[in-house]
């Protein structure tokens, strides 16, 4: 078995773009099990903070890092984007080409990628050009091109922000089957009602700082601070 | 006027009666611009994606060199690569002033920096698409250079065909290095240039209509092998 | 069986071996407007197995392709030009092959009345008087050094002309085209108006003054300067050149009937 990718530790992390400070000074810790959910208003920095953590986003101070070394723990990482990029070629080859990074031959990862699109319903639909998908097909086609691999950790950004109940239920049952098989998801919401049904802890995030880090039956019973309380309530919070 | 009607009905006459001579010259035109083209697009199609990924602390140099040098009179780059290739200069050696490798050469100069310009535009659109996520997925720099060449290649062809109708109507440059020669290194430009300085117009214009119809054919044919016209195709 | 595959290597042998010589010529565009290459080269190459490849290029050019090396010989109708040609070791000698002549070409109207002056150099001075437009080849060939030094023998000096004086910097044929774009007066050589497909409103004025006389000389480039250069096929060219076939094929080629070259070569 490979080497433990948890703790993961973040000290004074920090992230700035033309001299504002978008996320940080940050103190991190997250252990290997269970579902983290990041909420917080819109601009609070939940993007930049996934971004930061999956090592996509340049720290400008701080440092960050795995219990396995560097490349490693960026193997056995998956990001899904909040708006999905799809790539210019069919649903099967979008899902397919992660294997094919890593050297699986091209039959055998279109024959994997398959089984994934099956999977999301998405089975005779192989051949069709996925820029031509519906908003919830091309998040479920990003989140199987995600999961192919079998990453340790998912990081998700607002997967279902733009989806109807259909399609945020689909996805919400492969996240929840991911989870138990074992997949790290750190994920980012506005829906508290989701944050309800996937969480184990939580993380509010308010002007790039970590507000609140508890466990979730203990946050939505009652939150820790005021700004929590205000949130969860659906008040106005920066 | 009636030297445009003449010019129609000498180019229809030369292209039915497949005189040996436009055959012999049109294939010659056709062979050294290919040639050129496919030699160019692997120079500057990959040359395209890398600008589009690398950073690199000459980039914003290197493109608006790229972009300058699509305005080089074609005559001039002639003119040099002749310097080069003469017998008295450094690589007169090889006897190859005079020859369609010649014109090739001086071909290819030409439009390198125009394809790698267009292709880089659209590169680098698409990359800035893909960024995030061929990065989150940590494709090397040759994964995200092949995944740009093989998803943009529409776009690529769009630049290679801007570089074949640069060098198929090119006449300066292969004119001083090719020289015109009868049966050797003279292709359809240069045997418009001829025409149209014995005066004789009308067969300047049929040889000139028949190259406008050669680059339509070349053109539609790479597109119906592209199948850029097919239903759910972007 | 045997003796069709051997007789197909040795046909495919024997063809390998019988590839025909070919040298590099640089002529100018106004011999090969003439058309008379079209008549020698391929007595030529019947008569020698030799293709002779043709660069037309102006005089100017001409000489600078002798001078690199990229050429075996030169044709051209510049003396001035060719002296200073050997005297800088490029050739090994000039030997003259024929001549042709200049003839003044302008619009049917004829403003400055050429049609009956006396003299080439009158002719030239009536254009001048008249500011009539005059287009000139303006590109340092041989036909464009010819018109200068007429000038000169006319007591006038280009470089103080209005803008009647029309200098194109092209071969004879765009030259031509300009002239008759711009119904001009025009020097050129006979061969070349009478090839010419574009007249429109011009028509030949005024010839025979025997300072118009255009000799051609053949002068092969200098073995010892370019050791590459093809000079026995260069020597084997110059004799067939100034054979009797050659007298008998220059003397007797026309255009619409009329003689353009005199074959003077010394033989």
């Amino acid at each position: 078995m490979s080497e433990q990718m948890f703790p993961m530790v973040a000290k004074q992390a920090l992230v700035r773009r033309r001299g504002k400070v978008l996320v940080g000074p940050v103190d991190l810790t997250l252990k290997g099990q269970g579902t983290t959910i990041v909420i917080g208003p819109n601009g609070a920095g939940k993007t930049t903070l996934l971004k930061m953590l999956h090592g996509i986003v340049r720290m400008n101070g701080g440092a960050l890092d795995w219990a396995c070394p560097r490349e490693e723990a960026q193997k056995r990482q998956a990001f899904v984007f909040q708006a999905p990029i799809m790539m210019r070629r069919s649903v099967v080859d979008n899902i397919a080409y992660p294997l094919q990074l890593i050297g699986v031959r091209r039959k055998e990862a279109r024959a994997r990628a398959a089984v994934w699109a099956e999977r999301i319903n998405l089975g005779d639909a192989l051949g069709r050009q996925a820029t031509l998908l519906s908003g919830g097909e091309r998040q479920k086609l990003a989140l199987a091109r995600a999961l192919i691999r079998a990453p340790d950790v998912l990081f998700l950004d607002e997967p279902c922000a733009s989806l109807d109940g259909r399609a945020t239920r689909e996805i919400e049952e492969i996240l929840q089957q991911a989870a138990a098989e074992g997949t790290r998801l750190i994920m980012s919401t506005h829906n508290m009602g989701q944050a309800q049904r996937l969480a184990d802890e939580v993380i509010l995030v308010l002007q790039g700082r970590i507000h609140e880090f508890t466990p979730a039956k203990a946050f939505f019973a009652g939150p820790k601070t005021p700004q929590g309380h205000a949130f969860l309530r659906g008040d106005i919070v920066e | 006027m009636a030297d445009l009607l003449d010019g129609m009905v000498r180019a229809f006459w030369l292209v039915v009666t497949l005189d040996s001579d436009l055959v012999e010259i049109t294939l010659r035109s056709l062979r050294v611009t290919l040639t050129a083209l496919a030699i160019a697009a692997l120079i500057a199609l990959p040359l395209a994606a890398l600008l589009s990924v690398r950073r690199f602390r000459l980039r914003r140099t290197t493109i608006a060199v790229l972009n300058a040098l699509m305005g080089l009179p074609p005559v001039v780059v002639g003119l040099i690569v002749y310097v080069f290739l003469s017998r008295s200069g450094p690589f007169g050696v090889f006897g190859l002033l005079f020859t369609p490798t010649a014109m090739i050469i001086a071909q290819v100069i030409i439009i390198v920096p125009l394809v790698a310009s267009i292709a880089h535009q659209s590169l680098r659109e698409l990359w800035s698409d893909y960024h995030d996520l061929l990065i989150s997925m940590n494709a090397s720099q040759v994964q995200r250079v092949k995944a740009l060449l093989w998803d943009g290649r529409r776009a690529l062809l769009t630049a290679a065909l801007a570089g074949f109708g640069r060098a198929i109507g090119e006449v300066g440059a292969i004119m001083v290095v090719g020289g015109n020669i009868d049966h050797a290194t003279r292709v359809l430009t240069t045997a418009i240039a001829l025409e149209t300085g014995k005066g004789d117009f009308s067969m300047a214009l049929g040889l000139g209509f028949v190259l406008i119809a050669m680059a339509i054919a070349v053109n539609l044919a790479i597109h119906w092998l592209g199948h850029t016209e097919s239903e759910g195709r972007w | 069986m045997k003796n069709v595959f051997f007789g197909a290597v040795a046909s495919l042998v024997l063809t390998g071996a019988a590839l025909a010589d070919d040298m590099k010529l640089a002529v100018t565009t106004s011999f090969h407007n003439s058309g008379l290459a079209e008549i020698l080269l391929p007595e030529i190459k019947a008569d020698l197995d030799l293709d002779v490849q043709l660069l037309v290029v102006g005089t100017g050019q001409a000489i600078r392709l002798g001078e690199a090396g990229d050429v075996d010989a030169i044709l051209v109708h510049s003396k001035k030009a060719e002296e200073k040609f050997l005297a800088g070791g490029n050739g090994t000698h000039r030997r003259e092959i024929m001549y042709n002549d200049f003839v003044f070409i302008g619009p049917k109207t004829d403003v400055a009345a050429v049609h009956a002056a006396t003299s080439a150099a009158s002719a030239l001075q009536l254009i001048a008087e008249a500011s009539a437009p005059f287009v000139s080849r303006g590109d340092d060939s041989g036909t464009h050094k010819k018109e200068l030094s007429l000038w000169q023998a006319a007591e006038l000096d280009p470089a103080g002309f209005g803008s009647w004086y029309r200098a194109v910097g092209a071969g004879m044929g765009a030259a031509l085209n300009t002239a008759s774009g711009m119904d001009a007066y025009i020097m050129a050589d006979r061969a070349s108006w009478l090839n010419f497909g574009n007249k429109g409103d011009l028509a030949l004025l005024f010839a025979g003054d025997p300072v118009l006389f255009n000799q051609y000389a053949y002068l092969p480039v200098n073995p010892e300067k370019h050791a590459h250069a093809k000079n026995d096929l260069a020597m084997k060219l110059e004799a067939w050149l100034t054979s009797d076939k050659a007298k008998e094929l220059i003397n007797a080629y026309k255009i619409n009937g009329e003689t353009l070259f005199v074959f003077n070569a010394t033989q």
